[in-house]
């Protein structure tokens, strides 16, 4: 075997294994090529924010519990997700806050977490994929990436560097998008609205092709722009960044 | 005596009604586009100019958290320098001795006038309809809130209340209140417009017999109340009337005159991106002897109603708000239903923990449910309250009461359940994904579900590849 | 019990307060020590440029300035102004020791009304206790020498400030104002421009209640 610079476990996350395993096919070719084994526990099904964030702690320690274990061992633990590597690295220790046995083993975790895109770039010191991708991008900073783990440049410096591809921000790319969980299913009216304002900042930037790095975000715009008609194609932003942007756009037939 | 008026009703139960009426106002619509780009580029101007900005939050946070843990201590000292100064201190546990309080202090003076400045307290207790019950004639001085009297609406934003409003509605107003609705005198210039304000409160403010203020803060070493506005209604409702009433709760201590200048150096600029405010004034007692103008009496009503509650709960950050309003300003949910749909006094990211305190949580529960947790309220809060995790507080409240919609608790216990047991989980999962990409069809998207109507009313449901991620690792890394 | 009481109490058990835990002592030495927080850096220059500092940050929210040799300019200066303004040439004048020294008397035409004003004043004149550069901001205090309502009953407000009196930071203004006569005054105002509203369609005007017009005269030269 190929020396590599340690073991990766991957967090696929719920939505990417449900709706789109490109995302965790991208994630695992970016990793290999940045000279990383990558391994995916079998054992993992949902970082437990769903319950975090219904007010259920019970239940999400109990999946917390079950992530914590499965992930053990690994040197980093790299999720394409902002929203579940923020769960895990700042939520994590709060949830275990005060018990001897497990809040050493979440924040073990929680070191050892990061989201994709700035494991690449922070950790493996990754500036350019080698990717192509011809179309003008704009880039949506989804909350938790953002506000949780900081991660804001690293997906705008790695984008930067991919041949043929055009950046062109938003006028506000880091206003929420309206997803937020159980929230755009229990207030729809005002997720619908919030999706067609990001939409609306979306279109007004002439982009191609819309891009983040949460798979919330991305149905949520993406379902939103084709009930409007447009033609902005939907990705996520390790698709592109693995040179895979040529499949099908989320929601569309190519 | 049932009839009177009790603290203002909630409508917060009624939030998604609320929001949906909102949301389909195309004035309202207008009218949060306007402030959004307003406060949020100034702020941002602001703390730019600024290089301490960052540093002074943290100073600002550090500071209340020392008083609050020494609140009672602070309080008294106030209490003390407000008595040398020779003012009365008034302490009330709830809205209804403090409305008490005020109304005592109104007829003691034979008042029949009184001009308010901005008040959130006020709101809060309902001062206003308390007074006009009593006989006595409650004027609002600050240009919002003047204008929501006259339209007989609470306000919709903690420092703007009547952001709400366009032009033409405010000319309407002033038509029908000002000229007995005599259309040929509607003005149509907001110059000409704020002309007219000052003129007909001019003439109230040198006829009030007692003048109610709000406080943002209240300096523990010195006695003094400080009110921050840019108007100098305050200022005039403080000085020309015979009697000063402060209405102020608890948590709006500071200890010492260097403590307050840190925080106001944060407050404006957090919340119009001003360096300061136009009129920022430190008030104590009545005038002195060789005085000229000011009042002969000086009475602060501190009030409790519920802070005491919230200082031994988990909840206790929440009294470090400084009232700037920043939070409502960014948040995407308050951007889109705008003030009144929260349906209580305090809208907002700040509204939406402190609502549930005060009228309690069956009655506001949509409130702390009503978020995305995007964060940016606490972002840019000056006093960095960690204001998702005090929503999250509040839903856990409302699950340990079992208080959670059916649905929800149902769909995530059978969630939870699944996900505790991978390989069922697994297998649920290659089926949903065979399912919904069959649904799909050769466009890949959904326009329809039964169940999913929250998601599908509005948008499409992207429909999955067609099979997990795990089963096509399973395989042999199955890349195509 | 009452209300007072109950709600001392309830503090103090939400506190988790004890007898002897320290706190009385520790909040009365934070009292006496009044440490300072964070500076803002722009405003700890030289006195020069403090005075710069003061009139771009009060001339940017609408309050003119200008500087005057010595208080014997002063009464030109207001002739001046009122005239540009079109407004007539009388005052409402604070009975202030520093104002009543200035040569009013080389300006007969100037009627200047000693006292409080009642709003019939289109013009009020007063000093300064200080000035403050950080934020383009004027501090007066109630007194015998200032009654409040000329800083905001007449729609022209005009500011006789002697330069030394701008100061760079709030700090500074603290220290002087405790060593006042008779502190804690009933009113201390900080006065950053002319009054202003931005409460239709977020269209800022000036002239909201108090006045519409800030002029400051900064006198060099002297106290």
């Amino acid at each position: 075997m190929a020396q590599t610079r340690g073991r990766v476990a991957l967090l696929v996350t719920c939505l990417v294994d449900l709706f789109r395993p490109t995302v965790g096919f991208a994630a695992v070719a970016l990793l290999e090529r940045a000279g990383y084994a990558v391994e995916v526990p079998p054992g993992q099904t949902c970082c437990g924010q769903p319950g975090f964030n219904t007010g259920d702690r019970a239940s999400a320690r109990a999946l917390a519990e079950r992530v914590i274990e499965a992930f053990e061992g690994y040197d980093h633990v790299v999720v394409p997700s902002g929203s579940c590597g923020g769960m895990i690295a700042v939520h994590y220790p709060e949830l275990f806050a005060g018990d001897p046995a497990w809040e050493p083993r979440a924040r073990s975790l929680a070191a050892r977490t990061r989201e994709l895109v700035s494991f690449l770039a922070d950790v493996a010191g990754v500036e350019a994929t080698g990717a192509r991708y011809e179309d003008t991008v704009t880039y949506h900073d989804s909350c938790s990436g953002l506000r949780e783990l900081g991660v804001r440049d690293q997906a705008r410096r790695l984008l930067g560097k991919v041949a043929g591809l055009t950046l062109k921000e938003m006028r506000h790319p880091e206003v929420c998008c309206g997803f937020g969980g159980t929230f755009c299913v229990k207030y729809p009216a005002i997720s619908v609205k919030m999706a067609s304002e990001k939409a609306a900042d979306v279109q007004a930037t002439g982009a191609g092709t819309l891009l983040a790095g949460d798979m919330g975000c991305l149905l949520n715009m993406a379902g939103r722009l084709a009930r409007e008609g447009s033609a902005v194609r939907v990705r996520h932003v390790a698709e592109v960044l693995a040179g895979m942007g040529d499949r099908p756009a989320i929601g569309r037939a190519s | 005596m049932s009839t009177l008026p009790a603290s203002p009703p909630s409508t917060a139960h009624a939030f998604p009604l609320n929001a949906a009426g909102a949301i389909a106002d195309p004035a309202l619509q207008k009218a949060m586009g306007r402030l959004k780009g307003h406060f949020i580029d100034k702020r941002a101007a602001a703390r730019a100019r600024l290089p301490e900005f960052d540093a002074l939050r943290d100073a600002a946070k550090a500071i209340k958290d020392h008083t609050l843990a020494h609140l009672d201590l602070y309080l008294e000292r106030f209490e003390a320098q407000v008595t040398a100064a020779g003012g009365h201190v008034h302490w009330c546990r709830d809205a209804a001795e403090a409305r008490a309080a005020v109304l005592a202090i109104c007829r003691e003076h034979g008042a029949r006038i009184v001009t308010k400045g901005k008040s959130m307290i006020g709101e809060e207790i309902g001062i206003n309809p308390f007074l006009e019950a009593h006989g006595i004639e409650p004027v609002e001085t600050d240009l919002g809130e003047y204008i929501i009297q006259l339209a007989h609406e609470p306000p919709s934003h903690i420092i703007a209340p009547a952001v709400h409003k366009n032009k033409e509605q405010i000319s309407d107003l002033f038509v029908e209140h000002h000229h007995a609705g005599d259309r040929s005198r509607r003005l149509e210039g907001i110059p000409e417009l704020v002309t007219e304000a000052r003129e007909v409160l001019r003439r109230r403010f040198l006829e009030a017999d007692v003048g109610i203020t709000g406080a943002n803060f209240l300096v523990a070493e010195t006695g003094q109340t400080v009110i921050v506005t840019n108007e100098g209604n305050g200022d005039l409702t403080q000085t020309l009337p015979r009697v000063h009433i402060v209405l102020a709760s608890l948590e709006k201590v500071v200890p010492t005159l260097e403590d307050v200048s840190a925080v106001l150096r944060v407050l404006a600029r957090s919340a119009t991106g001003q360096e300061f405010s136009t009129y920022t004034t430190f008030s104590c007692g009545p005038r002195r002897a060789g005085d000229h103008d000011g009042p002969g009496a000086f009475h602060v009503v501190l009030l409790d109603n519920g802070r005491t509650r919230l200082l031994g709960s988990e909840f206790r950050e929440v009294l470090r708000c400084i009232r700037c309003g920043a939070c409502m300003n960014h948040c995407p949910v308050y951007g889109a239903v705008g003030g009144h749909a929260y349906g209580w006094v305090y809208p907002g990211p700040i509204g939406s923990v402190l609502t549930p305190a005060l009228v309690g949580l069956p009655e506001a529960h949509h409130l702390p449910n009503a978020s995305t947790f995007c964060g940016r309220c606490e972002e840019v809060c000056p006093m960095r309250i960690p204001l998702p995790r005090m929503l999250r507080h509040w839903r856990e409240r409302e699950f340990a009461a079992g208080a959670a919609p059916a649905a929800a608790r149902w769909g995530l216990g059978l969630w939870a359940w699944l996900a505790r047991r991978p390989a069922l989980y697994r297998a649920a999962a290659r089926l949903a994904a065979r399912a919904l990409a069959f649904l799909g069809g050769p466009e890949r998207r959904i326009r329809s579900l039964p169940l999913a109507g929250g998601w599908t009313g509005g948008r499409d449901l992207p429909a999955p590849e067609g099979r997990t991620f795990q089963a096509l690792w399973a395989e042999g890394r199955g890349r195509r | 019990m009452s209300s007072r009481e109950a709600i001392l109490g309830g503090l103090r058990a939400a506190l988790g307060r004890a007898e002897g835990d320290g706190a009385r002592q520790a909040v009365a030495a934070r009292l006496a020590a009044r440490a300072t927080h964070p500076i803002p850096a722009r405003a700890q220059v030289p006195h020069d440029e403090q005075v710069e500092l003061f009139r771009r940050l009060a001339g940017e929210v609408g309050a003119t300035s200008e500087i005057l040799p010595g208080p014997a300019a002063v009464p030109e200066a207001v002739t001046r102004y009122l005239a540009q303004q079109n407004l007539p040439a009388e005052a409402a004048i604070a009975p202030d020791p520093e104002l009543r020294a200035i040569p009013w008397h080389e300006r007969p035409m100037l009627a200047l009304k000693p006292g409080r004003t009642h709003g019939d004043d289109l013009v009020g004149i007063t000093g300064a206790f200080a000035a403050v550069a950080e934020t383009g901001t004027l501090v007066t205090h109630s007194g015998a020498h200032h009654p409040t309502t000329l800083n905001f009953l007449s729609e022209t407000h005009i500011v006789v400030l002697p330069k030394a009196r701008i100061l760079g930071t709030y700090d500074e203004v603290w220290k002087r104002l405790r060593a006042v006569p008779g502190f804690v005054p009933r009113t201390v105002n900080f006065i950053t421009g002319p009054s202003r509203t931005a409460d239709i369609e977020q269209t800022i005007q000036r002239g909201a209640h108090g006045p519409r017009r800030l002029h400051v005269l900064i006198v060099d030269g002297g106290s």
